[in-house]
């Protein structure tokens, strides 16, 4: 089974939908018609500019070109974990955190996987490592912005009795107890929602991609079952790393509660 | 028990601050609003960075892991948090053997069944109550008091001040115990220190 190529041209016909529904909400001054547009342009000029990237990487096949692809998606993924938190730690800690987390977690799986369980040749080969490695980093950005968010957002409100649960004389570890499994929770909810869900409320965004280009259901799930496992794993590691490491950075040596490394 | 003493404590606008609390003796401490009575209680609990060294006995607090030294040298604030549903959640497990508290929570003023009652049923002098029932449940070795009678009524002061005068007595407790009301300091107080400037002040 061949893969129908799309037409350049023929975008423009899903793009004149778009326009379509911009009509209307203008129209019903529905307020969302910038964003929209805006959307659909960055869409369209990000997807084709990382296409003429990834045909120029997979035409190289070079190690080097592929690590340095993969450091910028992990920069941007460290950032955008960042920007999304209301009350930050300061001094670099939260890009620090964010980046590390998902650097172990995500590149470990990753790499896990291409050696052990795909196993192309050469291992790095990028039109595997690299869909891979952006699944990962997508999925586990995701759950440690939602964790750190939740967590630095939490102790900021309930500093309060945190820190009359210190008074009590309990353990730093204690008295975020719950906050941490919290934190925890909103960051592997996404997953394992996406697991819960897959195949009977919705079909993955992977393996429908894999279908329509031409591959048998049959491989597709078996990819789309790996796929899941993995992200829910790297999710998993990277909310933990992310949680244990901002709840500690939260905390001193005498276990005090720093909310000064917080920003306002 | 062993007294607590504070060595040349510095914090905020304090500076130098050197106290000895004898064991089973209250140290009121009084002050404009803004001086720093809360601060420098919690710089003798370590829940702020400070200068200088507090000590209880042969301890000294740098010794010890912060949680250890706050379990010994218990810190019983004004507003006080409570974050389980129930009141007995938030006292030590021994405490909800069978509904019968250890403490005499009547003298308090509470029934027997109090251990089971919801905390947002809690009106706020209640919760003091109960901050300091529980502060005690936790067996300290010295307690740092910040007004634990603020939002009492009369006659609940009248109890509570005779309960912790009689427990600080029996179990033989440093307590240091910031409070405005004069007749509560002529009361509860062995000595009474006011901050003026930079420093204590005998009274």
């Amino acid at each position: 089974m061949g893969v129908i190529d799309l037409a350049w041209w023929k975008l423009a016909l899903a793009a004149g939908m778009i326009v379509l529904l911009a009509i209307f909400t203008f129209l019903g001054r529905l307020g969302v018609t910038r964003s929209l547009l805006i959307a659909s342009l960055r869409t369209g000029i990000q997807l084709a500019l990382i296409g003429l990237v990834l045909e120029a990487l997979f035409a190289s096949s070079g190690l080097h070109w592929i690590a340095l692809m993969a450091l910028v998606m992990l920069l941007v993924a460290g950032r955008e974990v960042m920007a999304r938190q209301q009350h930050r730690l300061t001094g670099g800690w939260a890009f620090g955190i964010g980046t590390g987390a998902m650097f172990l977690s995500s590149f470990a799986v990753t790499i896990l996987t291409l050696t052990v369980v795909i196993g192309p040749n050469p291992w790095y080969a990028p039109q595997y490592a690299i869909p891979l490695l952006g699944m990962m980093l997508g999925n586990t950005m995701t759950g440690v912005a939602l964790s750190l968010d939740r967590l630095t957002e939490a102790v900021w409100r309930q500093r309060a009795v945190i820190e009359n649960r210190l008074m009590l004389g309990q353990t730093w570890q204690e008295a975020v107890g719950g906050i941490r499994r919290d934190a925890m929770r909103s960051g592997m909810m996404p997953s394992i929602n996406a697991m819960a869900a897959a195949g009977i409320v919705s079909l993955p965004g992977m393996m429908t991609g894999q279908i329509l280009a031409g591959s048998p259901p049959a491989v597709a799930v078996k990819y789309q079952i790996l796929v899941m496992l993995t992200i829910t794993v790297g999710t998993g590691f990277g909310t933990l790393m992310a949680v244990a490491w901002g709840s500690r950075r939260l905390f001193d040596d005498r276990e005090r509660l720093r909310l000064d490394r917080l920003s306002g | 028990m062993p007294d607590l003493r504070l060595e040349d404590l510095s914090i905020g606008s304090l500076e130098n601050v050197s106290l000895t609390v004898p064991a089973g003796e209250v140290v009121c401490l009084s002050g404009r609003s803004g001086s720093g009575k809360s601060r420098l209680l919690r710089a003798v609990a370590d829940l702020d960075a400070h200068g200088g060294s507090v000590w209880l006995g042969d301890t000294e607090q740098s010794a010890v892991p912060g949680h250890r030294w706050r379990r010994q040298v218990m810190m019983v604030p004004v507003e006080s948090q409570w974050w389980a549903d129930r009141v007995g959640d938030h006292f030590p497990v021994g405490y909800r053997v069978n509904g019968q508290p250890p403490l005499p929570v009547a003298d308090l003023g509470f029934d027997e069944d109090v251990m089971g009652w919801f905390v947002s049923r809690l009106s706020s002098g209640e919760k003091q109550r109960l901050a300091l029932l529980r502060a005690l449940a936790m067996n300290p070795s010295a307690l740092l008091l910040d007004e634990p009678t603020a939002n009492l009524d009369a006659e609940s002061v009248a109890l509570t001040e005779h309960w912790l005068k009689r427990e600080v007595t029996q179990r033989h407790l440093p307590v240091i115990w910031v409070a405005h009301d004069r007749e509560q300091i002529r009361r509860v107080a062995g000595h009474h220190f006011t901050i003026r400037g930079h420093g204590l002040e005998a009274c």
